[in-house]
């Protein structure tokens, strides 16, 4: 018995890749086995804890929810290919300075969301929102205190940005 | 204070892997000719295994092995362990039943390993094990204490009659008796302390490579302590032997306990490695670890508390049944006994204490460490019996706390534990202000003007960590020492390495370590790089867990640093031609005081490694060990108090306001001590809220998957407001005290507390569902 592959192209972080994958290949897998891009993590195998958050199109999904066919043609963007080399994005930087991270494993999922969470309200961030915003991202380690006060002190520094530009 | 130094909330030093992907954790490490192993799984709580056939799965694409417990029998590898004796009361040892890695006769509950099938890829091991036929002769199970202990109850190991693994106790029993006889007031109260699964977030992994030529294994693993797992594998699996065997824990997805243990995964890996000539990793998936990680708490208690007529405590009697699950993992004995009863004290004056506990097998996971081990389960029976207490005398149970406060230290309790410093007042006055205690009968009522039931819950705790001299815990049964090492490499250049014997999987230590090196030269802590991790680069360790890496792996830093600075000023004295007494150690420069003349560290180094000018008989090389081994344990305490709202109508509840004071000793980066607290504040509302394992009566886990376990999510927890308090533990070098598991410890009774005390009713249990506290609220009124 052979395995029945196909092939799918997609870009991902900018660079266009394809790869011959049976069709019950979820995206991390992808992303993780074939690309070696590891900051992409695995937490669950119910489709609730975020660990495994990318932004499909611009948009934060996760990526044990997609199957690689499905994102055929599309954009890709993991934690590695935010910010340019030897860059962070904002997000990343007040994950660091407000100690909104522990272990890291969730770490990825919980920018990769918080990226897109900005890019959706903008300014009008407040606690309450951000909590209720991060309902599909576990973390065990920090009790989400400092996450919140990081996602609230990135949506403050991208506003600021995007006024300067 | 230094930029760098004691005290700084220095930004962390490993985030930036962490948050641009790069962190490296056991499933992203890939080795070529890589296999992967998938375990076939009992789906029955009990039963005997009558024959396993791996033809067809044998026959599957990309299968190149299946191995069954039969194989680990033949190969003589040995079963787990558990590396704590406790006795029972009558002298006996306690009663272990046999646990093989892979199950050859009989499984005792669902989850446990078979057979594991090694294919090519993830899919083809995971196709492999599906067609693996096991033939099952289904036995009765018991799947809980109450079930177990019952009269004609389903035995699981033949070594354990009525399931009992031990029936221990501490304490005076007499004495408990003549103290209650005498009492004024008695409450009683029965409890229980709901099961828990840990959780970290990055499920158990094993990646296993075997080299003939070498004859040597190497196993990158999920491991809190990488040379304790060394050690056990080697010396009692028959494996590999330990100069043999490389264990590297890399960057590793929290713990919390669940990764201190050595698991059969783990084991097996190993041995398939060398069996099927390919490296082997195993990573488990969530359904998995639900299954298979070792679970925490699960008592069921029963306590009195006496008292004098001026409501001071006078005696407290507790009968506890522990739930074991279905083996003994590694230190489970330790957690209902040691860690649990000689807490019973809490931050109160007892004088006397009794307490028997009765360990329990039963058809499910095991059960061991989870953070605070031992210590929540005390803390929590504690804080409901005084807050009991309270309601029952009608005072204000902040006052009646403060009334049986230990006051003077050295406080020797009734049970083991000798109290070296606290200041339990000042964390009490601290949190009633910070709390606005005074103002909550006016926010009560405005509450209740808005329908709403507000109540306030308070939680004194007190923990021991720090653990342990090696010669105490060695008289109470412990298979190891507990002391810490640490080596300080200063190389050529003036740069530092660290190797510790601690294991970092989220506290920071990359950071903190190189903090208290920093402060003591005067150097950046970027020019420090703390190693630790892995057995070939490391001396042996005794790894991270029960709040002991500050108290106990920075006290070995510590002892090695002075060895090392001794060396480097008597070089600096040789060639400055000073007195060795002269030299003091500025701003990252050995310097003869009250003058200008000095060396800096790296010429320092360079000197002791070239060896040219070294004083008469001194050994090149600026290289320096040392085995810290504790004095004490050491006693973190403080105060938790909560202020929740209750909606009547939802039995909801919210927080309005979550203060924590703790006394932690010497912080040395109080943003990483805050956010260690922040996490145990989560896990412990977790606890009081939201989690509970839940088997059904046929030894089935219902509660296997996010779906059903109820993690404590963003939405479920407030922010914090945190002080600290300080009295500087006497036993350690920089009077470490540890903060790793206190808000785990501490938190589950204030909310319970500021819950029953919303509603008006005492009868709640863990977790506080609404559906629990919305029928607790329909009780109370009848
Ligand atoms: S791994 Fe995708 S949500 Fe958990
Ligand atoms: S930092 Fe460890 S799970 Fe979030």
């Amino acid at each position: 018995m052979t395995i029945v592959t196909r092939k799918v192209s997609l870009t991902v972080n900018g660079k266009a890749v394809s790869a011959d994958v049976e069709d019950r290949t979820l995206l991390v897998h992808l992303l993780r086995d074939n690309l070696g891009l590891t900051g992409t993590h695995v937490g669950c195998d119910t489709s609730q804890c975020g660990a495994c958050t990318v932004h499909i199109d611009g948009r934060a999904v996760k990526s044990c929810t997609v199957l690689v066919g499905q994102a055929d043609g599309s954009n890709v963007t993991t934690i590695e290919g935010l910010a340019g080399h030897n860059e962070l994005h904002p997000m990343q930087a007040a994950f660091r300075d407000n100690h909104g991270l522990q272990c890291g494993y969730c770490t990825p999922g919980m920018i990769m969301a918080a990226v897109d969470m900005v890019r959706r309200h903008g300014g009008k961030l407040d606690e309450a929102t951000v909590r209720q915003e991060l309902e599909g991202n576990i973390c065990r380690c920090t009790g989400y205190h400092n996450i919140v006060k990081s996602v609230l002190d990135a949506a403050g520094r991208m506003e600021m940005a995007s006024a300067a530009e | 204070m230094k930029a760098d130094g004691i005290g700084a909330r220095l930004a962390r030093k490993e985030d930036k892997r962490f948050i641009t992907g790069k962190g490296r954790y056991v499933d992203d490490v890939r080795v070529h000719g890589m296999t992967y192993a998938h375990f076939v799984r009992s789906p029955h709580a009990h039963a005997r295994v009558k024959g396993i056939d791996i033809s067809e799965a044998m026959g599957r694409p990309g299968v190149l092995a299946v191995l069954t417990g039969r194989e680990l029998v033949d190969d003589k590898i040995g079963n787990l362990i558990c590396g704590w004796m406790v006795h029972s009361k009558d002298g006996s040892p306690m009663k272990m039943g046999a646990w093989p890695a892979m199950a050859p006769e009989t499984v005792r509950f669902v989850g446990q390993a078979v057979a594991v099938v090694i294919g090519e890829t993830r899919n083809q091991a995971r196709d492999g094990a599906e067609a693996v036929i096991v033939d099952y002769e289904v036995l009765p199970a018991a799947a809980d204490i109450k079930a177990a202990i019952a009269p004609g109850a389903p035995q699981l190991h033949p070594e354990a009659a009525g399931n009992a693994v031990f029936n221990w106790s501490i304490g005076d029993d007499k004495a408990v008796d003549a103290a209650m006889s005498k009492a004024a007031h008695k409450v009683t109260f029965e409890l229980e302390n709901n099961r828990l699964i840990p959780n970290a977030m990055e499920p158990r992994a094993a990646l296993a490579e075997y080299n003939e030529a070498e004859e040597h294994f190497t196993l990158h693993t999920t491991s809190q302590n990488p040379h304790v797992a060394r050690l056990v594998l080697s010396a009692f699996y028959n494996i590999a032997q330990e100069h043999k065997l490389r264990v590297i824990a890399p960057d590793v997805g929290g713990g919390f306990g669940s990764k201190i243990f050595i698991y059969p995964e783990e084991m097996v890996a190993l041995w398939a490695s060398k069996k099927v000539g390919r490296p082997v990793k195993w990573t488990s998936d969530r359904t998995e670890a639900f299954l298979t990680d070792a679970h925490g708490r699960d008592h069921l208690t029963k306590a009195t508390m006496a008292f004098d007529a001026n409501h001071k405590i006078l005696a407290l009697r507790v009968d506890t049944h522990a739930n074991f699950g279905a083996y003994m993992s590694l230190f489970s004995s330790s957690v209902p006994t040691y860690l649990y009863a000689t807490l019973l004290s809490g931050q109160y004056n007892i004088p006397n204490i009794y307490a028997e506990v009765t360990g329990v097998y039963t058809n499910t996971a095991p059960i061991d460490a989870y953070r605070g081990a031992g210590r929540p389960e005390a803390s929590y029976l504690l804080e409901r019996l005084i807050e009991t207490a309270a309601r029952t005398f009608k005072v204000d149970p902040a006052e009646l706390r403060r009334k049986n406060f230990i006051t003077s230290f050295p406080h020797q309790t009734p049970v083991i534990m000798a109290y070296d410093i606290g200041d339990f007042n000042a964390s009490l006055d601290a949190a009633l202000k910070e709390i606005d205690y005074a103002g909550f009968p006016a926010r009560k009522e405005k509450a209740k003007k808005e329908g709403k039931l507000r109540g306030i819950g308070f939680s004194c705790y007190i923990e021991a960590c720090g653990i342990a001299p090696s010669k105490a815990v060695g008289s109470l049964g412990a298979g190891v020492g507990l002391w810490e090492s640490a080596e300080v490499r200063v190389n050529p250049v003036g740069t530092i390495e660290v190797l510790t014997g601690s294991h970092s999987h989220g506290q920071g230590h990359e950071t903190t370590f190189a903090q208290v090196v920093a402060d003591r030269l005067g150097i950046p802590a970027n020019q420090i790089q703390i190693v630790h991790g892995d057995t070939d680069k490391v001396q042996f360790g005794m790894g991270t867990y029960g709040s002991r890496s500050g108290a106990v792996g920075i006290s070995a830093i510590v002892k090695a640093m002075e060895k090392v600075e001794a060396k480097a000023k008597k070089i600096a004295a040789h060639q400055l031609e000073a007195s060795e007494s002269d030299i003091v150690i500025e701003n990252g420069t050995f310097k003869v005081t009250g003058t200008d003349r000095l060396m800096p560290l790296a010429s320092v180094a360079l000197a002791a490694y070239t060896g040219h000018n070294l004083p008469d008989g001194m050994e090149p090389g600026l290289k320096e060990g040392a085995f810290y081994d504790p004095t004490n344990f050491t006693f973190p305490s403080g105060t938790y108090v909560c202020e929740v709202d209750v909606d009547a109508a939802t039995g909801k509840t919210s927080f309005v306001d979550f203060v924590a004071v703790d006394d932690f000793g010497r912080l040395i980066n109080p943003m990483i001590v805050e956010g260690q607290v922040h996490g145990g504040l989560v896990q412990g509302i977790g606890q009081a809220l939201l989690e509970r394992a839940v088997y059904d009566n046929s030894g089935q886990l219902v509660t296997a998957s996010y779906m059903d376990y109820a993690m404590p999510r963003a939405e479920d927890v407030p922010s914090f407001k945190l002080q600290h308090t300080t009295t500087l533990c006497p036993g350690n070098p920089l009077g470490i005290k540890g903060c790793g598991e206190a808000g785990a410890i501490g938190a589950p009774a204030a909310v319970i507390n500021a819950i029953t005390d919303a509603i008006g009713n005492n009868s709640l249990e863990m977790p506080a569902t609404p559906d629990r506290v919305w029928h607790a609220i329909q009780s109370g009124r009848a």
